[in-house]
């Protein structure tokens, strides 16, 4: 690994040594038609350090990108500094144009003088220029700082970790394999095919749950890329994005250490024991999960069936909705007319969350074949006793009393109990129901805030047959970018331990980074932060905490910003 | 869409369709047509001159017409490529034989009013559809007044006009007297879950409704909201909680039943007549402003382009997944995602979306081990 330099903060070259060249865009007439550009250029030209400056009518473009190159080469400049738009679409056209002049790419700075300036300043003029000089100033202070940086690259270990071996396990690790990559799949259970070797039938499609979740086991098992270890559970965990070791415990008391680039986690979700809910007694009052078993052996079904949704879910305790229980609910209870039209069947819901196409056209289907709803509310949920269960309808106005030989409840989606214990090895966080928590919840639906560690399935949240499937390509996808690139890289915009003896080891950083990107190390001369630079973003959490000041941020050291701040307050 | 358009490995073709699809998995090849610009994208870097000159005014499909463009324009603030386009059918240049304004301001000479048509051909070991979604015209439901009433919007119009960089700058300013809008009704299953429309549920808008209420009362306090509903269907993750604080923190009214007819009194209020099926009465309600959450259903060009690259769709225009993997469509090698497939929310598209990307690679790279 090529990190950038971790030596003691740089000495400011010497005054006279800074050459820094200052290219004031116009942007057409998005700055210059509001500030006076011609005024900014002009002041740069003042400023200690710049011996070169330059107004573009548009610095990005193929002209103004060669002035640069120019300016660079003609006058020997050792620092670049942009005042044009914004960082995000134009930052990387300016690096380049220094590295091709030959300057270090991090010996650039980049001043909004567009949306921070012009455009918000448009009435006033003067007052606009005169700030445009403020930030001109402030990124000279700071240019005149910068140091070379290298990109940081890291080999990644090509395999990957596949934590449970469910439906969503099984997929994502196939996925991965079919492509020659090499997967690690640890089940905890005997055996693979995780929450569907319980289940009967499936939705939307009407699959027989065991028959798709054995072919999927059978291609894994004789699937040359793939390892399997059931009775299996990681134990430790060390390491980071390309280069994980896992320890691995196995059933019979023996543990082995894999080495993985990247970890996908898939360890599931199980539907909670419906006890002390509506009489619940594994008999008459059973849970879906067993019901499933009763409709799969099939036999003397019983004549009249009563379901009572949200058992366990959508109240104070556990807000939240278990998504896909009224599903299996209308699937289960077509299943029982299916086989005996004659049985009565009810369905006792708060709300019916057939969203999508399928779910609607099964709705439609269960009640054609005679399936009745009632709707009950929060307030008012049904009661059970006695082979009875009373409800009262909202809509009707009126309350029903329901035979009943038969009552399924369709209880709350759990998390599995394995996912705190693993959240804390990996260092990734839950929500406060348990559930993996991801880097971003609608852009990266599939990701960990730490690189190369990824979720799908139910242990995300609770997620049909088919959703699962499709979050386990999603996140085999993800994972296989790292392990496909064979390396990653890093802008060298890290944190860095400048000194080892100004550590005294108190964990605080490792603590606060929200990356995994460091690790606290016994060394003889006691415990150290350790900075893993592929995994840093670059937050500076670390930097800003450390109250040794043993951490510096590279690209954006204290001298850097001091230097910025100082400029701004001296004024022009 | 930044990242995207950055990537060195992406080729971006915007303003373009896809005409034609020949071969098989591993070898397609596509015919695109680039329709022109009139501007040079290599050149143009947005920076509006020629948009500020430009003499002619055009109702502007991205605000969903509640303003003008002109008619050389940027779709969007932050589109990907930031090039403008001149629209050829309202351009005067091109109806009237002269202007040329745009032309004479441009500094970087992008201007180009030979450009013509291209068709590009482009080899492809495998094709994803992710053509999203359109919103039915809620104007078949004339019980809901949508065109006729004037303070009668859908979730489209009102997410423009939320919005700061929207036509009113994120004010909540009704259309028939631009005065703020305090009441608002929002009116779910306007053509979803209804046969003589679209059967189906469109997923999204029970949660978008709270959202647009919420946001409501972010931009005035004395905003007050009503959701009328059927099943209140918010299951992706945390929506719940996010249900609960709609109610709780925002004092959004959540009322169960259908509304039957919205009129509207002398002042441009539309009324709502509705029927509460948890207090099972019929009753009207005034209000400022009335949002129809419009079913969303395939994208306008979903069936052609279906017809072109031969996969089967639904009765409903989504395409079919087939077969064990949920993004696989009946052709080996043409996958798809997101709304295309059926309705769907922003996290389920974007997973689907890597899993489409998974089934890709695992097919390009089958075909570079066979070959």
């Amino acid at each position: 690994m090529t990190r950038p330099k971790d030596n003691a903060p740089e000495k400011p070259e010497r005054e006279k040594d800074v050459r820094i060249g200052v290219f004031v865009c116009r942007c057409g007439t998005n700055i210059a038609g509001f500030l006076d550009t011609e005024a900014v250029r002009e002041y740069a030209e003042s400023l200690p350090g710049v011996v070169f400056t330059k107004e573009n009518l548009f610095t990005c473009s193929e002209s103004g990108v060669a002035e640069i190159k120019r300016g660079i080469q003609e006058n020997n400049l050792n620092r670049v500094v942009v005042a044009a738009c914004t960082p995000r679409t134009h930052e990387p056209t300016f690096r380049a144009a220094c590295e091709e002049a030959g300057l270090n790419a991090f010996l650039f700075e980049f001043v909004n003088i567009r949306e921070q300036c012009s455009w918000v300043h448009k009435a006033e003029r003067d007052l606009g220029t005169r700030k445009a000089k403020d930030l001109v100033r402030m990124g000279v202070a700071r240019a005149a700082l910068l140091e070379p940086q290298e990109e940081i690259r890291a080999p990644v270990h090509p395999g990957a970790l596949v934590i449970g071996g469910g439906i969503a396990g099984l997929t994502a690790a196939l996925s991965l394999a079919r492509r020659g990559l090499e997967v690690h799949l640890v089940e905890r259970e005997p055996e693979l095919g995780g929450t569907l070797r319980s289940l009967n039938r499936i939705y939307p499609g009407d699959l027989d749950a065991r028959a798709l979740v054995s072919s999927r086991i059978k291609e894994v098992e004789a699937h040359s890329k793939i390892h399997v270890y059931t009775s299996t559970q990681m134990s430790a965990l060390g390491g980071y994005i390309g280069n994980y070791r896992a320890t691995l415990a196995h059933g019979d008391e023996t543990s082995s250490e894999i080495k993985a680039g990247v970890i996908i986690v898939a360890t599931g979700a199980h539907a909670l024991v419906p006890e002390g809910l509506y009489g619940y007694d594994g008999e008459r009052v059973v849970s879906q999960l067993q019901f499933e078993e009763e409709l799969r052996n099939g036999r003397d079904l019983p004549e009249r069936v009563v379901m009572i949704l949200c058992a366990g879910s959508r109240n104070r305790e556990r807000i939240y909705c278990s998504r896909i229980c009224c599903m299996t609910a209308i699937k289960n209870a077509i299943l029982v007319k299916e086989k005996n039209p004659s049985a009565s069947v009810h369905v006792l819901y708060r709300d019916l969350q057939c969203y999508g196409v399928e779910n609607e056209e099964i709705l439609r289907t269960a009640k054609k074949l005679g399936v009745r709803f009632v709707c009950f509310s929060e307030a008012k949920p049904p009661e059970v006793e006695d082979g009875r269960v009373r409800v009262w309808s909202d809509v009707v106005g009126s309350e029903f009393t329901l035979g009943a030989d038969r009552v399924v409840l369709a209880s709350a989606l759990l998390p599995d109990e394995s996912a705190g214990p693993l959240a804390k090895m990996l260092k990734v966080p839950v929500d406060a129901d348990g559930f993996f928590l991801e880097a971003h919840v609608k852009l990266r639906p599939l990701d960990f805030a730490t690189d190369g560690i990824f979720v799908c399935g139910a242990c995300h949240w609770p997620a049909s047959v088919g959703e699962s499937m499709a979050q386990a390509l999603g996140a085999a996808g993800r994972a296989s970018v790292p392990l496909r690139a064979g390396e990653v890289t890093v802008e060298p915009i890290v944190s860095a331990l400048v000194d080892d003896a100004l550590c005294r080891g108190c964990g605080l950083c490792a603590s606060l980074c929200p990356y995994g990107a460091i690790e606290m190390v016994e060394t003889e001369e006691g415990t150290k932060a350790r900075m893993i630079s592929v995994a840093c973003k670059g937050c500076g959490v670390c930097a800003s905490t450390c109250y040794r000041r043993a951490i510096r941020m590279h690209h954006y050291t204290d001298e850097q910003l001091q230097a910025q701040v100082s400029a701004y307050l001296k004024g022009s | 869409m930044l990242d995207a358009g950055r990537h060195p490995n992406i080729n971006m073709l915007a303003y373009s369709e896809v005409e034609e699809v020949s071969g098989a998995e591993g070898d397609f090849t596509v015919r695109i047509r680039r329709k022109a610009r009139y501007v040079d994208e290599s050149l143009c870097n947005a920076c509006g001159d020629c948009v500020a000159k430009c003499p002619t005014k055009v109702p502007d499909e991205f605000d969903m017409r509640l303003r003008d463009r002109r008619a050389i324009y940027l779709y969007f603030a932050q589109g990907i490529p930031a090039v403008m386009t001149i629209d050829a059918e309202n351009c005067r240049y091109f109806t009237k034989g002269k202007c040329r304004v745009c032309e004479k301001t441009c500094q970087k000479k992008a201007i180009d009013f030979e450009q013509e048509d291209r068709w590009v051909d482009v080899q492809a070991g495998a094709i994803v559809v992710a053509t999203g979604l359109d919103m039915l015209d809620p104007q078949v439901l004339p019980q809901y007044g949508y065109g006729r009433l004037k303070n009668v919007i859908t979730g489209l119009e009102y997410e423009r006009l939320i919005n700061a960089t929207g036509p009113t700058g994120g004010h909540l300013f009704r259309p028939s007297d631009q005065k703020l809008a305090e009441k608002v009704a929002y009116v779910q299953c306007v053509g979803s879950r209804d046969l003589n429309h679209c059967r189906y549920c469109s997923s999204v808008c029970c949660m978008y409704s709270i959202k647009d209420a919420m946001l409501a009362r972010e931009h005035d306090p004395n905003s007050k909201s009503y959701i009328f509903h059927t099943d209140f269907r918010n299951v992706g993750k945390w929506f719940q909680n996010y249900e609960r604080r709609g109610a709780e923190e925002y004092e959004i009214e959540y009322i169960r039943g259908r509304v039957g007819e919205i009129e509207e009194d002398d002042q441009d209020n539309p009324i709502l007549w509705y029927e509460d099926t948890e207090k099972r009465v019929v009753r009207p309600l005034q209000v400022d402003l009335v949002v129809l959450a419009a079913a969303a259903t395939p994208a306008k060009d979903a069936p052609k382009l279906a017809g072109i690259l031969g996969v089967e769709e639904d009765e409903n225009g989504f395409v079919k997944a087939d077969g064990e993997s949920p993004v696989d469509t009946t052709v080996p090698g043409i996958f798809a995602c997101g709304f295309a497939l059926g309705p769907k929310d922003i996290p389920e598209s974007v997973a689907e979306a890597s899993a489409a990307a998974a089934r890709v690679a695992e097919t390009l790279e089958r075909k570079h081990d066979a070959a």
